[in-house]
């Protein structure tokens, strides 16, 4: 048992480190998300620049053929820092792994490249009005038709798809077969007639999702991944990639948080003093900081485990559900402890900490819901980790 | 980096699960639990013979020189096997004595007790005193070039089968007395957990010579509380195990309403909050471990953080596979309140949660307060 890391890799880390102190380009601008996503390429390309985009990626596509442990010191030392997610997240965190782990040699040379310099930004097709959790019930219909697909269906909470070029998308292509095995994994082509994302307002007024509607649009053969018949099968490689990859990245944002929630407390005025020196706040700040070093520590088994099998298995389901909890229950306690101030959000004069609680306490009604809701990834646990029966 | 067991602490994972479930089967630990003594002498010696009396103590003074997460594994096993044994209460005096003790008492006592020959157990707490680690209030009366002790200890564990005491008093120095000293004299009270029995002793005007009184004083005891913690957290982790995978085995098997009852998402879905915690605790137990022999500076803050969450999940899941198996679970006839009672003397001992969810707030918040410590 070692939790320290290896010369090497510390060496790596002070690299990281050294790098992103010179190049951090602060924090994002405020104002559209057109802004964003503009500062966010820009930061992408500088990463790609210095080696620092695909980082686990073999070399031969552009990568920097690193271990998962640099990976995941590169993703602590980022969030540590504070610096910008790249415009490419889904990309990089998906998109690119599964056509890694699952594409030809042609999607490989053709696809890997652009994602890495964010010149093409991907999107993930999966979900649709009708099939959320139960994915494997979509109706999105690929018909072939020469040597093209022609896709007609709806797909919803779809991430970036207003910028994106790329969509992942998982269609139905043998109505008849069992449905787990009759859907195809696709990339489509966004910019196309038969193509039309329309932007969803979430509950913080953001607008990064979309509704995607697709009217006989055409996907060439070529650009079928893993084969017709195997996209559930590629599907959750997509989704345990997902899971794993942003696992670091997300213990290192729950301890930032968790800094800020400190400091909070030690500001907030009570009665009797301040609120970091009264027993029930100290005991559930206390609380929040097991449970993230619970969480920590359970990623680098999760991790000791991956790099023995090679694939991250269905344990990394317990780390996402925590995350999801803890990411609310400190966002909610900083609100407890705003006390009559946690209406004010950003823009306020008299907000607190210029409202960012009060965001982060909506944005993460998500936490539970994106990405595999709790209640699903209770049922992974049950049924792949347990070995109970399934329901269904 | 790698945070796994090395192949030797699997070995001594496996002879350990594989020993006590032959020698401890439920019907056994329901003699021992039900026994006037609670004490099981050839269990006992077997376990000396493995080399577990003295397994994280110095080799030099007759341990097995293994470390923490060796002690942590083991617990691990004991909880899991619900072994009725002193050897929690024998190893905590083990790591006291090599870290705080006089050669001479190593010599006398630390030997005899890493090769099973003589146990000791911690007689802390004054009765009617708040039971919290350091706060102990017998008075040490200078008597000659020694010291007498008057009054009465509370939550003595195992003190029936112990050969002596180590008895601390509110100077932070503890006291090795006999068990068969005059004017000792042992209790019987009645732990919810007959599988580890707490006694209160009196000391009547106990004298104890200059030389068995250990010469490290109040805080030099932290480094002991801090590893006992570990070892206590790894056996509910245990406990938590045990249960988790009794529950699941019966939402398997246990029909209703035409289905196995594990295929039920209130029922499935408990499990999975059984195993989160469970790992929880396992993961900031091997933490802890790793900290005691690798990285010593960050044991408190691990140490608190694993026996917090160790307290909660110890006597939590078992209470959680309790309502999965239903009426059954409630019956003196199944094995789960065992685990249950020792989940929750657990918790209370050496310190509750709450305790250590103290300690880690001052950690943490003092942090925060320091300016630009980041």
């Amino acid at each position: 048992m070692d939790l320290t890391l290896s010369p090497s890799e510390e060496e790596f880390r002070d690299e990281v480190r050294a790098w992103l102190q010179a190049n951090n380009p602060g924090p994002e601008p405020e104002g559209g998300l057109d802004e964003v996503m503009t500062f966010r390429t820009e930061w992408q390309r500088k990463l790609h620049g210095g080696g620092w985009a695909g980082i686990s990626w073999p070399k031969e596509y552009g990568g920097r053929g690193a271990t998962q442990i640099e990976q995941a010191i590169f993703v602590q030392e980022a969030t540590r820092q504070e610096a910008p997610s790249p415009a490419n997240v889904l990309g990089l965190a998906m998109g690119g792994p599964v056509v890694i782990a699952h594409g030809s040699e042609e999607q490989k040379q053709r696809y890997l490249e652009p994602i890495l310099t964010a010149e093409e930004i991907w999107c993930q097709g999966f979900s649709e009005p009708e099939s959320g959790s139960d994915l494997a019930s979509l109706k999105t219909r690929a018909v072939k038709d020469g040597d093209e697909w022609v896709v007609t269906g709806q797909k919803v909470w779809t991430t970036f798809a207003q910028y994106a070029k790329w969509c992942m998308l998982v269609a139905r292509t043998d109505p008849d077969a069992p449905k787990h095995q009759g859907l195809t994994y696709f990339l489509m082509d966004m910019e196309q007639d038969g193509v039309e994302a329309k932007p969803l307002v979430q509950i913080t007024g953001e607008g990064e999702f979309n509704e995607v509607f697709i009217n006989e649009a055409r996907i060439p053969d070529e650009n079928v991944v893993g084969g017709v018949g195997n996209g559930w099968g590629v599907a959750i490689t997509t989704l345990m990639n997902e899971r794993a990859g942003l696992a670091f990245g997300a213990i290192a944002q729950i301890q930032n948080s968790l800094g800020r929630l400190s400091r909070l407390a030690t500001e907030v005025r009570t009665a009797g003093g301040s609120a970091a020196d009264d027993s029930y706040y100290r005991q559930r700040i206390a609380q929040l900081h097991i449970e993230a070093e619970a969480m920590r520590l359970g990623a680098y088994r999760g991790l000791t485990k991956t790099m023995q099998s090679g694939i991250p298995g269905p344990e990394g389901s317990l780390g996402k559900w925590q995350w999801a909890d803890l990411n609310q229950g400190l966002t909610e306690l900083a609100l407890e402890l705003e006390g009559a101030y946690a209406p004010l959000g950003r823009g306020s004069e008299h907000a607190i900490d210029n409202g960012a609680w009060q965001y982060g306490f909506l944005r993460s009604r998500a936490n539970s819901i994106e990405g595999g809701t709790t209640d699903i990834l209770k049922n992974i646990i049950a049924e792949r980790v347990l070995g109970l029966p399934r329901l269904r | 980096m790698y945070f796994d067991l090395t192949d030797e602490q699997q070995a001594i994972k496996a002879t350990a699960r594989d020993f006590l479930a032959s020698r401890f089967k439920s019907e056994r630990i329901r003699e021992i639990a039900a026994s006037g003594s609670g004490f099981d002498a050839d269990g006992w010696q077997q376990m000396a013979d493995l080399g577990w009396a003295g397994l994280a103590l110095p080799e030099e003074w007759g341990g097995q020189g293994l470390g923490i997460v060796d002690l942590a594994v083991l617990f691990e096993e004991m909880g899991y096997a619900l072994a009725p044994s002193p050897l929690f209460s024998n190893t905590i005096v083990g790591l006291a004595l090599s870290i705080c003790g006089s050669d001479d008492q190593r010599e006398r006592y630390l030997r005899p007790l890493a090769e099973g020959a003589r146990r000791g157990t911690p007689a802390l707490w004054g009765a009617g005193s708040t039971a919290i680690p350091g706060a102990y209030t017998m008075e040490a009366k200078p008597d000659g070039d020694g010291v007498v002790l008057d009054g009465e200890k509370v939550l003595v564990m195992d003190a029936g089968s112990a050969d002596f005491f180590m008895v601390a008093t509110n100077d932070g120095h503890r006291h090795l007395v006999a068990s068969d000293a005059d004017g000792v004299s042992v209790s019987e009270e009645e732990s919810i957990d007959t599988t580890r029995r707490l006694s209160s002793v009196r000391f009547d005007g106990v004298r104890v010579a200059a030389e068995d009184t250990m010469p490290a004083e109040g805080h030099e005891y932290e480094a002991v509380l801090n590893r006992l913690c570990v070892a206590l957290a790894a056996e509910s982790t245990g406990v938590a195990q045990r249960a988790l995978e009794m529950a699941v085995e019966y939402a398997k098997d246990r029909q209703q309403f035409g289905r196995p009852i594990g295929a039920y998402q209130a029922v499935s879905h408990r499990c999975a909050q059984m195993l989160l915690e469970t790992e929880n605790a396992r993961s900031t137990v091997y933490g802890a471990a790793w900290a005691a022999d690798a990285e010593p500076e960050s044991l408190p803050l691990a140490a608190s953080m694993a026996k917090a969450y160790a307290s909660d999940a110890g006597w939590r899941v078992p209470d959680a596979s309790i309502q999965v198996h239903g009426g059954i679970g409630f019956t003196w006839e199944h094995d789960l309140h065992f685990f249950l009672k020792r989940g929750r003397a657990n918790a209370a001992l050496f310190g509750d949660a709450k305790w250590h969810r103290e300690r880690v707030a001052e950690a943490v918040l003092s942090r925060a307060a320091a300016p630009a410590a980041a």
